[in-house]
């Protein structure tokens, strides 16, 4: 692309998402 | 939804609901402000631009645009409301307290929320009869979840450092068997600190939180002992050592910047200029009747602040001097998943504050308002109806939250500051969200520069 650059996506993460194992904190994993 | 800023020379846009990430040219980014109201006519697009662009360029923005949108990284539909029943029915547990080992402190700083370390009661002490009964009480009430957090807290957590270690052995004796692994974290003003709690400290805390201010006026002006004396030639001292002992990792120094010093980036470079790779400088929550409490008209300055501290972070990164700044750090790449992105820090169902009395309350900053109280960790039950208000609480419980583009990236906010600004649990504090917002900007901002 010319005139945009792109810097993985959080709708991947709903599906297996929720364990709870990660740590008390969320900017933060399974994942 | 889609946010879009300049900063430090780059335009950034951040689709909300994908989380992706894009660096625009100014093409692209003036497009983008006209795209989705006239997509249907490339035609009004070209026109509103041809005065600044040639009609070969605005069809090339216009066209990546759709494609982007099209990969579902633009304009991207919010499909996580959806998720609010999973998350309902999701029947959490405790995972981590906050044990109050001391109610109790070797300073009075002025805006501590504790309230000289007492949170508005009597000074005590946990006896280790307590800190027993909350282990097992966090290792019952934690159902299979393996990983548990304990956090020493207080008050000044070294004013009972027997207790600390006698929790901790007594945590490590019943961890295997209860298939369970415990990680602690001490937050402490540094004043007791010695070798021999250092040595302690650095063998078995997987996180210790050091606290000073910043420049010496500044800390010596809010973190006073009983006398009035600063306290600032006592702790520099050790917190470098502390720092070094552990390898300048798994630790924080942190800090907390009022109106006294609206100029607090002067503050976290301090820190980093004594050596520390490990920085948190966060602004104060306080009654805006105080003096030094944050104003919406401190806002402009404060965000300048933002700014040129993230500027200068980038600068000291490429002359090798970095940093960690702890509200700058963002994960752009992995991150948490969409369920903890939702409900946020869990306090007042995952994570839990018990006072030195053994009494369990949503989380530290609602120690001592009795309308909180939990239970106790000798009774193990708690309080259905409260947990529930917490359990509750998610980003689309709260209308603010729903439609602000930083809403993955701060859950919603702190429910403590909701509640003691605006007297419930869904209206976020405003000042605080503008802060948010501008180092959520300020953060993303750096990962570009550094990509």
């Amino acid at each position: 692309m010319k005139h945009i650059k792109t810097l993985k996506l959080l709708k991947n993460t709903v599906a297996k998402g929720g364990c709870g194992e990660c740590q008390t904190s969320v900017a933060q994993c399974n994942n | 939804m889609i946010h879009k800023y300049s900063m430090n020379g780059f335009n950034i846009v951040l689709d909300v609901n994908s989380g992706a990430v894009h660096v625009v040219d100014d093409i692209a980014f003036e497009v983008l402000d006209f795209y989705k109201e006239k997509s249907e006519n490339t035609y009004e697009i070209i026109e509103a631009l041809k005065d600044k662009y040639s009609e070969k360029s605005i069809m090339e923005a216009i066209e990546e645009i759709s494609e982007l949108e099209k990969n579902d990284t633009l304009f991207s539909e919010d499909i996580y409301e959806d998720v609010i029943p999973k998350i309902e029915k999701r029947n959490p547990v405790v995972k981590a307290l906050c044990l109050h080992v001391a109610h109790d402190c070797n300073l009075k700083c002025g805006y501590c929320f504790a309230e000289e370390g007492e949170y508005h009661g009597k000074r005590s002490l946990m006896s280790f009869d307590t800190g027993k009964k909350a282990i097992d009480f966090l290792i019952k009430a934690s159902g299979g979840r393996k990983n548990l957090e304990v956090d020493f807290f207080g008050g000044e957590p070294l004013m009972n450092f027997d207790v600390v270690k006698q929790i901790v052995e007594y945590a490590r004796s019943v961890e295997k068997e209860n298939n369970k692994n415990f990680r602690f974290t001490i937050t402490t003003n540094g004043i007791l600190l010695n070798d021999d709690i250092l040595e302690y400290i650095n063998q078995n805390m997987h996180n210790v939180v050091l606290s000073i201010d910043g420049r010496k006026e500044v800390n010596d002006k809010m973190r006073v002992r009983a006398d009035g004396r600063g306290s600032y030639d006592t702790i520099a001292p050790k917190f470098k050592k502390v720092a070094e002992s552990r390898n300048q990792k798994d630790y924080y120094v942190r800090g907390t910047f009022t109106r006294n010093n609206l100029d607090f980036s002067k503050d976290v470079l301090h820190l980093a200029d004594l050596g520390f790779k490990q920085i948190s400088v966060e602004p104060v929550v306080a009654d805006e009747k105080e003096t030094y409490s944050l104003r919406k008209d401190d806002l402009p300055v404060l965000f300048k602040e933002y700014e040129n501290l993230a500027k200068e972070m980038i600068k000291r990164k490429k002359e090798g001097g970095s940093f960690n700044f702890f509200h700058f750090m963002i994960d752009l790449t992995g991150g948490p998943c969409v369920t903890k992105r939702l409900v946020g820090c869990g306090s007042g169902s995952e994570y839990l504050a018990v006072t030195p009395e053994g009494d369990l309350y949503p989380c530290h900053q609602f120690v001592g308002m009795e309308r909180f109280k939990m239970g106790n960790v000798s009774k193990g039950d708690v309080n259905g109806k409260i947990r529930a208000e917490f359990e509750n609480c998610n980003v689309y419980s709260k209308p603010e939250c729903k439609k602000c583009w930083a809403k993955f990236y701060c859950s919603g906010g702190c429910i403590a500051n909701s509640f003691n600004t605006n007297g419930d649990f869904i209206t976020p504090y405003e000042i605080g969200c503008e802060l948010q917002r501008k180092r959520t900007e300020c953060a993303i901002m750096i990962k570009v520069a550094e990509s």
